[in-house]
């Protein structure tokens, strides 16, 4: 059972059997661990948050360089204008965050490795997204779909090209999250049986494959939360400042 | 970027192998949906306190504390600024007080200087003319001594003649006489006993 590489991704129930009508919503270990990273976000945070000296201590300097790193990532991106979102964003890459590097400990499970869990942040995003751009620039946000300076021509062309592009966006924006944690935490297990089968002897490359790949995934967990984040404001963007 | 079409290769692979084979065990426990609600549900939950706590109670502190430091630390730099031009003001004033008390001094100086030449000058033209004075009476003095000395010397010589005489002759001779006598050979000899 350890050696298939995908029993890591399974999901059980903790706990009884949770029903709403004919929903099933138990709490399962994909609960418990969104709820462990919130909380951990909240704890770190909060602490954070507590005291203001003027010379910062450790949590609040972690604190207060997050807060100006995820305040300056939207403002580069997406304006002053996508101020009021500031907390949506920090809280989307806080907790894709954790989920990720709580991830990486062992025998942990990955929420964001589900294509539920960032499909349903994906639509949600892209839907927000939309209609805030609607509700600021009325019908004139279609005008998304056609870029200025196109030879006539082309234009149906490219307004079906940009239209499939734009409702794509929600399925690129989840599949890149969960294909990511995924295909790595695959792949950690697959050389971590390949230690195991090879033994003593042989077992030392895949370990240090093992070993850098490690890093390699956190760097990855910390890369798709930002490429999550980031890609938000850029369609927060589009949807403030219609350029086209 | 292999790495990602790969799995997605896998991923589309196992959808539709799973579609065909549903009843097989195996494949990818995310396209199994058994948990998909309580997955939705409590990501709406979580994810819905997370931002609510978030937004409401934490990002506001922290946001007020970076406002804080830095309007304190511009408060800070804005003092230090005012308390720069204080001292460069004050520094002007000292330098200014010294040096007018550097010419008061020297002004000082220079009249208590005049004054005391001028005191100095006074006190000395009176002593001259004390000395002055002095000597003036002197040679008055010295006038009338050597005016009265030829009649003491007369005199002298009328009775030292007298005393002789009345020695010598045993008799007692007139001092009209001898008198008469000094006074003849005083006025022939003037010049040669008494002449300047």
């Amino acid at each position: 059972m350890a050696a298939n590489p995908m029993t890591q991704f399974e999901v059980y129930r903790i706990g009884p059997e949770i029903k709403i009508g004919a929903f099933d919503i138990s709490f399962t270990n994909a609960s418990l661990f969104m709820v462990v990273s919130s909380l951990a976000i909240l704890v770190i945070f909060n602490l954070g948050a507590k005291k203001n000296s003027m010379l910062p201590n450790k949590i609040q300097l972690l604190a207060e360089l997050s807060y100006t790193f995820v305040s300056k990532m939207i403002s580069d991106t997406a304006g002053s204008k996508a101020k009021p979102y500031f907390a949506f964003i920090f809280s989307l890459f806080m907790f894709v965050l954790f989920c990720n590097m709580f991830g990486m400990i062992p025998y942990t499970f990955t929420v964001t490795s589900h294509i539920i869990v960032t499909f349903i942040l994906a639509a949600f995003i892209f839907i927000g997204v939309t209609i805030i751009g609607f509700i600021k620039h009325g019908l004139g946000y279609l005008k998304l779909f056609v870029p200025s300076g196109v030879p006539v021509v082309l234009l149906p062309l490219i307004v079906v090209i940009e239209i499939i592009s734009y409702l794509s966006r929600p399925i690129s924006l989840s599949v890149r999250l969960f294909a990511n944690m995924m295909a790595g935490h695959t792949m950690m297990k697959v050389f971590g049986g390949f230690v195991i089968s090879l033994g003593i002897v042989g077992g030392w490359l895949p370990l240090t494959f093992s070993v850098a790949l490690t890093g390699l995934e956190i760097l990855v967990a910390f890369l798709q939360a930002y490429v999550f984040a980031i890609l938000t404001c850029i369609y927060l963007n589009d949807a403030l400042n219609l350029h086209h | 970027m292999i790495k990602k079409y790969f799995f997605q290769l896998i991923f589309f692979y196992t959808f539709f192998s799973k579609s065909v084979f549903a009843a097989e065990s195996g494949g990818m426990p995310q396209l199994n949906p058994e948990f998909w609600i309580s997955q939705i549900f409590w990501l709406t939950l979580v994810f819905g306190i997370l931002y609510i706590v978030l937004s409401k109670l934490i990002l506001p502190k922290i946001s007020s504390n970076l406002e804080l430091r830095k309007s304190q630390i511009q408060e800070n730099i804005e003092a230090a600024d005012k308390q720069r031009e204080d001292s460069e003001i004050k520094l002007k004033e000292y330098d200014n007080i010294i040096s007018k008390s550097k010419l008061d001094s020297k002004n000082l100086f220079n009249e208590t200087r005049e004054k005391t030449l001028k005191a100095i000058n006074i006190k000395k033209e009176t002593l001259e003319k004390q000395i002055d004075d002095e000597i003036k009476k002197a040679e008055i003095e010295i006038n009338q001594l050597r005016k009265n000395a030829p009649q003491k010397i007369n005199r002298i010589a009328i009775e030292t003649s007298s005393e002789i005489l009345k020695n010598v002759i045993g008799a007692e001779i007139n001092n009209s006489s001898i008198s008469a006598i000094v006074d003849d050979l005083y006025k022939k000899n003037e010049n040669k006993y008494y002449g300047d």
